[in-house]
């Protein structure tokens, strides 16, 4: 077993190991909780290709960016979520498009990283999760792995692709252990893992809401029902087909993710799945996301307005009806 | 200077800086006991420039701040049982429990915004500034921000645009980074290649002046020049008032390092020693004005402490009003998401 912090911070060391052109731009990728001092090895080891930057977002991402474009694999972290705001015009309107404008003359392998989601008491601006926003840019690739064998393998892939890469890890997944990658390799983009079998309702989630899925099955098990969880890992690109084929065995659909719910992921799934699976469906899909309102401090304000294993299982019924 | 102040300022003074420091400890340790959650930010170190700053301006004035605005806003006279409240989430907070530590405000205060986004209140000052502007009416506006604002580009869009146009700012840097001491392991503190802030403001064409900010009067000397030029119509200055930040903020340090202030150190009642002798005896601004006050005779030793005694009570009910408070209902969860 290893912790989803530990497993991230495995695969940078691996990452830097394996290609000299690898660099870090930013080293406080476990925020400043308890688990921050994993990354002494790192920094320890691989001095020379660290540099944390000052509070500069935008001024991190592009130097970043700039650097793909000529030629190394940076590695940006943007801390908290939140603040991948002040870089938005370089994660949505720099990086990704550089590739199709230059008539594929110029890629930028470069890799963001960002702690996303409610992690508790964060309130309305540290308590963002951008990637639902960023799945409405075309030209970049995210990932937003749950466990310690998914982000190890996708941190691998976003080092090797040409690609501009966000990686969204949730604040909350860092202590959560699971099993460790076995074999330590690339998990390829694009390609849902099913976490776990069932015959009557599919849950699809990602990120930290895997967990709660997980959670509900268990839950709904408990009471007849059997669900299946897809972990799509990655956002972009989706795969379409295994969700397909899950909610084809199963012909239900409960879509769980954490940004607010219009035009959010969970959004883009359903509607995926109504366009073309539309025929598969035995009860309309139903979405458990976070509502349309800023995070609230006050605990039991930010937990009426976040997803959880309850709200999952209260979502699974209905559609069971 | 404390003679420069007039008697009846500096005990006023002396009440804003222990208020704060009262209040501040008393949320360390119900952090400590798990009485609220997330991270936060005490202005533990800093009291004499808010303090010094609040007493300069005016009612109308609009002020901006920071994660760290404990001491703004009681400073400015907010309710440190409205303010606990709001710290432990309860629906009788200054907020309703919706922003928590990181953005207690009060618009009747003059807070226009409390922003956790670093430089955030710098640009959100200025358009303060720019609201005084249009309407004329001798109001100025006031960011409070910390070093650390100055290494967003934010910032520096923001500083030009009020040089540019003669806004009514005064651009508050407290700059905690500079001699602040850190258990093992540093907090982030300033990442700047310049040495002088004061240069990035200079280069823009907007007046500047740096002070110590441990020093009330000599805070209080400089921010009020420094708003009478706002005031008359001469654009912005920048001030930067040399601080201390010390201990603790959650997750990095917790620990309240030097504990509870003990005023006998500045009666002279208690000995001072220890690693953080040099604190105690010169630099912590709340033990170094009052020695200057208790310095007066034994009456205003005297005084010192009654007054010490009053506002550590005003903390405690503070904090039994907070803790008795209720939470929001979860109803409510929906409500001021649209004005």
């Amino acid at each position: 077993m290893q912790s989803y912090a530990e497993a991230l911070v495995d695969a940078l060391y691996d990452s830097l190991a394996a290609d000299a052109r690898v660099s870090l731009i930013g080293s406080y990728v476990l925020g400043l909780g308890p688990q921050r001092h994993l990354m002494d090895r790192v920094r320890k080891d691989f001095r020379d290709r660290i540099d944390d930057p000052p509070t500069s977002e935008a001024g991190a991402a592009a130097t970043g960016i700039g650097a793909a474009m000529a030629g190394i694999r940076p590695f940006v972290d943007l801390g908290t979520g939140s603040f991948s705001y002040l870089a938005w015009s370089q994660l949505t309107n720099e990086a990704p498009v550089s590739y199709y404008m230059s008539g594929g003359k110029i890629p930028v392998p470069v890799t963001f990283h960002l702690l996303h989601g409610v992690r508790g008491g964060g309130a309305a601006q540290h308590s963002h999760s951008p990637q639902s926003m960023l799945c409405n840019v075309p030209g970049l690739e995210i990932a937003a792995p749950s466990t310690a064998a998914d982000v190890y393998g996708l941190v691998r892939t976003a080092f090797m692709s040409s690609n501009p890469t966000v990686i969204v890890s949730h604040a909350k997944l860092l202590p959560i252990a699971t099993p460790a990658a076995d074999p330590k390799r690339p998990i390829p983009f694009g390609h849902a893992d099913i976490k776990r079998r069932g015959r009557d309702i599919t849950i699809v989630a990602n990120s930290l809401m895997v967990h709660l899925s997980l959670a509900a099955a268990e839950t709904l098990a408990r009471e007849g029902i059997e669900a299946e969880v897809v972990d799509v890992r990655t956002l972009a690109p989706l795969d379409e087909t295994t969700i397909l084929e899950s909610v084809g065995r199963t012909g239900r659909l409960v879509v769980v993710d954490e940004c607010p719910l219009r035009c959010g992921f969970a959004s883009e799934v359903s509607a995926s799945v109504v366009e073309q699976g539309f025929d598969l469906l035995k009860a309309p899909i139903r979405r458990v996301t976070r509502a349309q309102v800023p995070v609230p401090y006050s605990p039991p304000l930010e937990a009426a307005l976040t997803p959880d294993a309850e709200k999952i299982a209260a979502a699974a019924r209905k559609v069971m009806e | 200077m404390t003679q420069s102040l007039p008697d009846d300022l500096s005990w006023r003074l002396m009440e804003t800086m222990l208020t704060i420091r009262r209040f501040e400890e008393a949320v360390l340790r119900l952090s400590k006991a798990g009485e609220f959650r997330g991270h936060y930010h005490l202005y533990i170190g800093q009291e004499a420039t808010g303090a010094a700053v609040m007493a300069v301006l005016e009612p109308r004035d609009r002020i901006t701040t920071t994660h760290r605005n404990h001491g703004h806003i009681l400073a400015r006279g907010a309710d440190p049982g409205r303010a606990m409240a709001e710290i432990l989430g309860r629906a009788s907070g200054l907020n309703g429990g919706r922003g928590g530590t990181l953005h207690l405000s009060d618009p009747k205060l003059g807070f226009i915004s409390t922003s956790g986004i670093v430089g955030g209140c710098i640009s959100l000052g200025v358009g303060a500034g720019y609201a005084c502007k249009r309407k004329a009416d001798g109001s100025i506006a006031v960011a409070f921000f910390g070093d650390g604002a100055l290494e967003e580009g934010v910032s520096f869009e923001a500083l030009n645009i009020a040089s540019l146009w003669k806004l009514p700012v005064l651009f508050l840097c407290e700059n905690n980074s500079s001699g602040s001491w850190a258990p093992g392991e540093g907090y982030p503190t300033l990442v700047h290649a310049s040495s002088d802030l004061r240069s990035i403001a200079q280069s823009l064409g907007i007046k500047t002046v740096r002070v110590d900010g441990a020093d009330l009067a000599a805070v209080r000397a400089a921010a009020s020049d420094a708003a009478a030029q706002c005031r008359r119509g001469e654009g912005p200055i920048f001030m930067e008032a040399v601080t201390t930040r010390w201990p603790g903020s959650n997750p990095l340090w917790p620990e309240a390092v030097t504990g509870v202030t003990d005023m006998r150190m500045a009666t002279g009642e208690l000995a001072i020693e220890g690693e953080h002798r040099d604190w105690l005896e010169h630099h912590d601004p709340v033990l170094r004005f009052a020695r200057q006050l208790a310095g007066t005779g034994v009456a205003a030793k005297t005084r010192l402490h009654a007054l010490d005694a009053v506002m550590s009570a005003r903390i405690e009910n503070a904090v039994q009003f907070a803790r008795e408070a209720p939470l929001p209902g979860a109803e409510s969860a929906f409500e001021h998401v649209f004005a």
